[in-house]
């Protein structure tokens, strides 16, 4: 049955393969071109749009507030994923569904009500100025569903006998933990951190609606994509942005995926 | 007198302790006996930023959508006005994909934005669909080697900014873009050309593009999971390749396809980004209009309405289309997936 070779099926991965990545392929392709104009032929190679990028104090102060949001979130919503997870996995809860449910709801309403919903609340009911802080509070909220479902399948897979083992063979509770807990659980944290500081770093829609006078970077970048001339720029700092996800989101999934190989897990 | 009082409360005082002592007690052993009580306390953090975050947001937009805005402020007396306003016929006329359906017809503007948004996700949704199939297929049965790096390839491209993808896509197919300029250096076409950009193809194409990566994975965990059993069953029964397919591998697969599918088509309705940026005015979505009138258009109670309807309707087509496929897709399908 499955004796044919090379088929039109590996011949298919192969090309949609290169579709989903050929897009993307083309801003770092172009970043180098010596041209103001996104456009075949190349004039030449350069790093003058990586030098620009480098001295422009909006990108960088775009850069800083968007750091300064994606790392408290992602750690918080790591703690809190942490916390529910285990509460998930460890005890018996009536209304488990629904909880589960409520908790992906955000994955499943477009992010532009999010957004406005959350204006609203926080402007007129609550009267918050916005801010970073505001920016933090969406994408908390975002990040959540993603680290709760890796850290649920983290410790679902993890065989609690090896807990009990410990505590039976008289290791104290915290000793346990340190022991057997945190190692096993620990790819999982670190998978989740580096999504959600991902998922957190490349959030728009959320962004753009919640951020007072500091843009981060997506906003920053969308509101330069309106000046043709500085598009180089932009291409070469989306280079570096892609660059940088790509990297932290395969360390996370190599970390998600790999130590518990179970085929139940390795889905999304 | 004095010292009576004094003896009496001394005497309460232990009791009162006493009490409370065992009522800790008991509070303790019902919250180290009781998983709810306990799993409860470390949802505590969450559910506060659910509740928060999502619940009274979503209810304040609902209040908000029965207000009316008067220059910079909300009034907010009761009124349907909002709602009629939606289904108000206006004299724009509805473009179509790029088609005008009804041109004598005055139609209401959101109402026509609205279904077309509904179209797109619906035309996104089925050609991800399409597209995701086959290669989820592959990583499932063929794929026998580094399927994790496999898996990997595939996922990451959905977590890179999706800004700066949908951007790409406005250089592949703009004007001086990388299509046309590329063609005029091959020398194929000595004019750009002016129909790639900025209508409701482009829109589709690069939401296509943004969702591919993403519809796999639940494709391919269902495809995963069929027992490979049942495939010999049916060749050794006599089925072809094909009706093997038909009767065995895609039944069984639709959950994952339809989790796929509710995962695209839901924020898809919704969406700002690639329509603004690739759309143009007949690529327009009603994502765009929600902005305006978050926005320029300052109007927050109409803003409101609208994504409350839109919300409703897309709820709606939802469960019809599970009650259509019969699928009685669970919480628990999702969160596999």
């Amino acid at each position: 049955m499955r004796r044919r070779s090379i088929g039109w099926l590996e011949l298919y991965g192969l090309l949609f393969i290169a579709l989903l990545y050929g897009p993307m392929l083309l801003l770092p392709l172009f970043s180098f071109n010596d041209s103001l104009y996104i456009a075949f032929p190349f004039k030449g190679f350069t790093v003058k749009w990586y030098e620009a990028m480098v001295q422009d104090s909006a990108l960088l102060a775009a850069l800083r507030n968007s750091l300064s949001v994606a790392i408290p979130v992602s750690i918080v919503s790591t703690a809190f994923g942490l916390l529910t997870a285990k509460a998930l996995t460890r005890f018996r809860l009536p209304g488990r569904r629904a909880i589960v449910g409520l908790i992906m709801v955000p994955l499943v309403i477009p992010f532009i009500i999010l957004g406005i919903a959350l204006l609203t609340t926080l402007r007129k009911t609550f009267d918050v100025p916005l801010s970073l802080w505001t920016v933090a509070a969406g994408h908390i909220l975002i990040c959540l569903p993603f680290s709760v479902m890796v850290l649920i399948s983290r410790l679902e897979g993890f065989d609690r006998s090896l807990e009990e083992a410990s505590l039976d063979l008289g290791e104290s509770a915290w000793s346990t933990f340190w022991r057997i807990t945190f190692p096993i659980v620990l790819p999982g944290v670190v998978s989740s951190l580096l999504m959600c500081f991902t998922a957190s770093f490349d959030e728009f829609l959320i962004a753009f609606f919640l951020s007072g006078d500091g843009a981060t970077l997506p906003v920053f970048i969308w509101s330069q994509l309106r000046f043709p001339q500085k598009l180089p720029n932009v291409l070469a700092l989306g280079s570096c942005i892609l660059v940088l996800s790509f990297l932290l989101i395969a360390i996370a999934e190599k970390l998600r995926r790999g130590g518990i190989p179970t085929e139940k897990h390795s889905g999304f | 007198m004095a010292a009576d009082a004094i003896s009496s409360g001394a005497g309460q005082e232990p009791r009162a302790q006493r009490w409370s002592i065992v009522l800790c007690r008991r509070l303790r052993a019902w919250y180290l006996g009781s998983d709810a009580a306990r799993g409860y306390l470390l949802l505590m953090p969450t559910l506060a930023v659910l509740f928060a975050l999502l619940v009274v947001p979503v209810a304040t937009l609902f209040l908000t959508s029965f207000c009316t805005q008067v220059y910079f402020k909300i009034d907010c007396s009761f009124t349907l006005a909002n709602y009629a306003t939606i289904f108000e016929p206006s004299g724009e006329v509805g473009y179509f994909l790029g088609i005008v359906p009804y041109p004598e017809m005055e139609t209401p503007i959101y109402a026509v934005l609205l279904v077309r948004s509904i179209w797109m996700a619906f035309l996104v949704t089925l050609s991800v669909m399409l597209l995701a199939y086959p290669m989820a297929y592959f990583l499932a049965f063929r794929v026998t080697r580094n399927k994790i790096r496999w898996l990997i390839l595939i996922t990451v491209p959905f977590w890179t900014s999706y800004l700066l993808r949908a951007f790409a896509w406005k250089v592949i197919l703009g004007y001086g873009g990388v299509i046309n300029s590329g063609l005029i250096s091959a020398g194929i076409i000595q004019e750009p050309l002016s129909f790639l950009l900025y209508n409701p193809t482009a829109v589709i194409i690069t939401l296509t593009h943004a969702w591919l990566a993403f519809a796999v994975l639940p494709i391919y965990v269902s495809l995963e999971k069929i027992d490979r059993s049942l495939l010999e069953a049916a060749s050794d029964l006599g089925d072809s390749r094909i009706e093997r397919f038909l009767r065995i591998t895609l039944p069984l697969s639709m959950p994952g396809v339809v989790a796929a599918s509710l995962l695209v088509f839901i924020p898809t309705v919704g969406e700002y980004v690639t329509p603004t940026l690739v759309g143009g005015s007949s690529g327009k979505m009603l994502g765009s209009v929600i902005q305006s009138l978050f926005g320029q258009a300052n109007n927050q109670p109409l803003g409101s309405a609208v994504s409350l309807v839109m919300m409703l309707v897309v709820t709606l087509l939802v469960c019809a289309f599970l009650k259509v496929t019969g699928s009685k897709l669970k919480a628990r399908e999702v969160q596999d997936a």
